[in-house]
């Protein structure tokens, strides 16, 4: 098994060296930063879309990065049973392209949202989550404009079914239904969450509950 | 030939930013403001075609990018 990651960088990706150095220390050694114009993934087992504002998130957040040329390969990668993470505006991008249900709007509030965000864990029995077990909380930091997620009640009662709901907020900063901050897709391969475990690995930079996502991944990677 | 594309939130959605002009306008004096849906135009420009042909070409513009179909709805007005 081939133990590596790409992160895919877009034109105003602005998380893309975070996630990269996160994966390095705590879930593998091989990790490549792969261009949105380039047409082919290396091989490997993980892609994460990463944060920041794509494009200006001109037209709506996401929308262009979802048809940038890599993301053909991101798509076979997820068909194939590829873990494919987006984190933030990975998330819209993921949403955009319909590798994930609903929308993530303009924030209830109108605000942009930048702070320590408690989550409960929802599903703990996921590729991404799994060193989360026994623990119903952490905190991870929010940064976004539009993360208010929309999906009709139908997909939403689904969502909730298939357990396909992977964090929720304590206290709903961004008017998300259900109070959704992540979930999978039904295969449970692609996940998409709008806080950044990137951004909590160290005590330094404050806090680390994103610390168990890494590992998670380095445990399905091992 | 032009193609101009109106985009609006879909109804039953939350238009927070629609709210608040209309929040505003009421502020200001405009009592008569029920509700406000805030969306967007974009033009397209074309040379010379079947407008038949255009109409289905931004129809599948609409729905591959220039609307989020989760989210918006959209309608397409062509001009000579």
């Amino acid at each position: 098994m081939i133990v590596s990651a790409a992160v895919i960088v877009f034109p105003g990706s602005n998380c893309d060296r975070d996630a990269v150095s996160a994966l390095s220390k705590h879930s593998t050694k091989r990790v490549h930063r792969v261009w949105h114009r380039d047409t082919d993934l290396p091989k490997v087992d993980l892609v994460i879309l990463p944060g920041g504002f794509s494009y200006g998130d001109y037209l709506r957040s996401g929308a262009i990065a979802a048809r940038s040329p890599i993301m053909t390969a991101v798509q076979s990668h997820a068909k194939r049973g590829g873990l494919l993470v987006g984190i933030c505006n990975g998330f819209q991008i993921l949403t955009e392209t319909h590798l994930l249900p609903g929308a993530l709007m303009r924030n209830a509030g109108l605000k942009f949202l930048c702070k320590s965000t408690p989550l409960r864990i929802e599903n703990a029995d996921t590729p991404f989550t799994r060193a989360y077990a026994g623990l119903d909380q952490t905190s991870i930091p929010i940064a976004h404009h539009d993360g208010n997620y929309f999906a009709d009640e139908d997909t939403l009662d689904r969502l909730e079914g298939g357990g396909q709901i992977v964090f929720r907020y304590v206290n709903n900063p961004n008017g998300s239904s259900r109070d959704i901050a992540g979930i999978t897709n039904k295969a449970g391969n692609v996940l998409g969450m709008m806080p950044h475990p990137e951004r909590a690995i160290d005590p330094l930079t404050g806090e680390t509950g994103g610390l168990a996502f890494f590992k998670s991944l380095a445990g399905v990677m091992a | 030939m032009k193609a101009i594309v109106h985009i609006q939130p879909r109804s039953g959605v939350l238009d927070p930013q629609g709210q608040a002009v209309a929040g505003a306008l009421k502020h200001m004096g405009f009592d008569e403001v029920l509700s406000a849906r805030q969306g967007k135009i974009i033009e397209l420009e074309f040379g010379d075609g079947d407008e038949q042909d255009v109409r289905q070409r931004v129809q599948k513009m609409c729905e591959q990018l220039l609307a989020n179909t989760v989210i918006e709805d959209f309608s397409i007005s062509i001009e000579a």
